[in-house]
């Protein structure tokens, strides 16, 4: 038996993407740029593919940019709205404490180059303050990133009020939109985005390819250099079957995207409420305004990889916070930035679902995770010295 | 997993001597629960031999399997032999760990000598203490 909760590390390609792409690996294989009809077949495809996923973000085809996913697009965002800043000689950007690497990467990377950088602190429901946002805006900022919803704890972020916000203080809004898009309804325009970036392998489309939304009148700084593709935007041969699988798995994703909502939702809550019953845990981030498939859990007095071993054993693909599973020495930043305690949070687990996921699944999920911790509780000095008093608990 | 020798999951599957001794001769605890590992190892001490020893851990697999294989290497041994193990010794007879797990052996190693060295104070036998280090997120490596 293989129950696979860590869909928001990757998801499984759908019938229909692997169906939309095969064709563009053998039989029409041409080059986009080509300008022969064998290869303008392969650009009418591309063009296709921009046209839907546009249709989907409500934008215009133009403002698409195809990338090797969410990464790529994230750098590109920020580097890019960096560049435009520069030239009006504002250095500030501001963001939050629980973004994704590629964006906290990318500003540190910045903050060498001679850029401030603000990171806004989120409540312990992981959700962080409109209002927080607009308070760490400078007339010398150039750019706020905030992430539509978290990637770890799956809270979902207040992105069209900081869109209304950053439209009206005339500062461009980028949104890291990798665990939203194909989950989530988006509308740039409503939501006064800026530039998004979203990853195809997060909605069941194939790994390595993703895209970047910028408005209309945004130039975009190539990172790739080397060829006229997406026009001057990203040198290099587009990856066709990569784009077409990523239109179609968006395209199912947002036809099936209010049925899905419900089911996944319902067995995130079941999974929450099965994982609840184990004492001295605590769900990471807000119980209503989180993602549908994602629950997050710290359990005191044990510690994460040890737990995804064990649950791998039993079968169980999951994914934690703790410093040796993120290979390095501290635990999450993001359960830090929430208020977790280093000793807390490296006892984290996520547990991420997709629409293929059963109530069979959960029911099994919530016993095996209940065993691991009990067993591993069992062995660990930390929950003896809990028990018998000699520490307070943390988690009640 | 590839990620650890056949050895080391054994060891963390069914780790051998886990639990408490009741009025020990000799206990020692390392570590640090915001590091994420804590060892814990008690020692039941008859003529100089280790008659038994038990532990208990708080952390990932390589530091229960290293907890585990340490207990296993001086259970039944002298003190004279205890207190020559290495963190290499215990890293070895689990046919190796991954470079950024190496602290979780040495964390094995420091508790081991800690029993002893409070066995040897319970005693009244002078002994060298084995300066005790934080190998994780405390000692500022990067």
């Amino acid at each position: 038996m293989h129950i696979y909760l860590d869909n928001a590390a990757t998801t499984r390609l759908s019938d229909a993407a692997l169906t939309a792409m095969l064709p563009y690996f053998r039989e029409a294989y041409g080059n986009p740029s080509s300008l022969y009809s064998f290869g303008q077949r392969a650009n009418e495809a591309l063009n296709a593919a921009r046209a839907s996923i546009a249709g989907h973000l409500n934008c215009d085809p133009t403002e698409i940019t195809f990338t090797s996913g969410g990464s790529e697009a994230d750098n590109q965002a920020i580097r890019s709205a960096a560049a435009l800043g520069a030239r009006k000689n504002k250095r500030h950007i501001v963001s939050t404490t629980i973004e994704h690497h590629a964006v906290l990467h990318t500003l540190k990377r910045l903050e060498k180059e001679g850029y401030e950088v603000t990171l806004v602190p989120v409540p312990e429901n992981g959700i962080v303050r409109a209002e927080d946002v607009a308070a760490a805006i400078r007339p010398d900022t150039c750019l706020v990133t905030v992430m539509y919803a978290n990637n770890e704890i799956g809270t979902i972020q207040p992105v069209a009020g900081i869109g209304a916000i950053c439209r009206e203080k005339g500062v461009l809004f980028h949104t890291d939109a990798v665990q939203a898009a194909g989950h989530l309804p988006i509308d740039v325009r409503a939501e006064n985005i800026d530039m998004l970036s979203l990853s195809a392998h997060k909605f069941h489309g194939p790994k390595g390819v993703g895209a970047l939304y910028a408005r209309k009148g945004i130039l975009l700084t190539s990172l790739i250099e080397g060829g006229a593709q997406e026009r001057g935007r990203r040198a290099g041969t587009e990856n066709v079957p990569g784009v077409v699988g990523m239109a179609a798995a968006l395209d199912e994703a947002c036809a099936h995207m209010e049925e899905n909502q419900a089911r996944i939702t319902a067995l995130r809550d079941r999974l929450i409420d099965g994982l609840s019953r184990i004492p001295h845990g605590v769900l990471n981030g807000d119980r209503e305004n989180r993602l549908p498939g994602n629950v997050s859990f710290c359990f005191e007095g044990i510690e994460g990889e040890s737990m995804l071993l064990l649950l791998d054993d039993k079968g169980v693909s999951a994914s934690s916070g703790s410093a040796c599973t993120s290979g390095s020495l501290d635990p999450s930043h993001v359960l830090l930035a929430i208020g977790r305690p280093h000793e807390i949070a490296h006892g984290s687990l996520r547990l991420t679902l997709s629409e293929e996921t059963t109530p069979e699944e959960i029911d099994a999920a919530v016993a095996a995770v209940a065993q691991v911790v009990d067993y591993l509780r069992g062995m660990s000095p930390v929950w003896r010295d809990l028990v018998s008093g000699v520490t307070p608990f943390v988690i009640q | 997993m590839a990620l650890y020798s056949d050895k080391v999951m054994d060891h963390f599957r069914h780790p051998r001597n886990v639990g408490v001794i009741e009025n020990a001769d000799g206990v020692g605890e390392v570590g640090n629960a915001k590091c994420g590992d804590i060892m814990k190892i008690y020692l039941k001490i008859d003529n100089d031999i280790i008659t038994d020893v038990k532990f208990e851990t708080f952390g990932c697999g390589s530091a229960i399997a290293s907890s585990s294989m340490a207990t296993e290497l001086i259970k039944g041994k002298p003190l004279s032999q205890a207190r020559e193990l290495t963190n290499q010794a215990v890293t070895e007879a689990l046919d190796g760990l991954p470079a950024h797990k190496i602290h979780c052996s040495v964390l094995a190693e420091e508790a081991i000598q800690k029993a002893l060295e409070d066995y040897y104070h319970r005693q009244g036998i002078p002994c060298e203490e084995t300066p005790v280090t934080c190998h994780t997120c405390c000692s500022g490596e990067e």
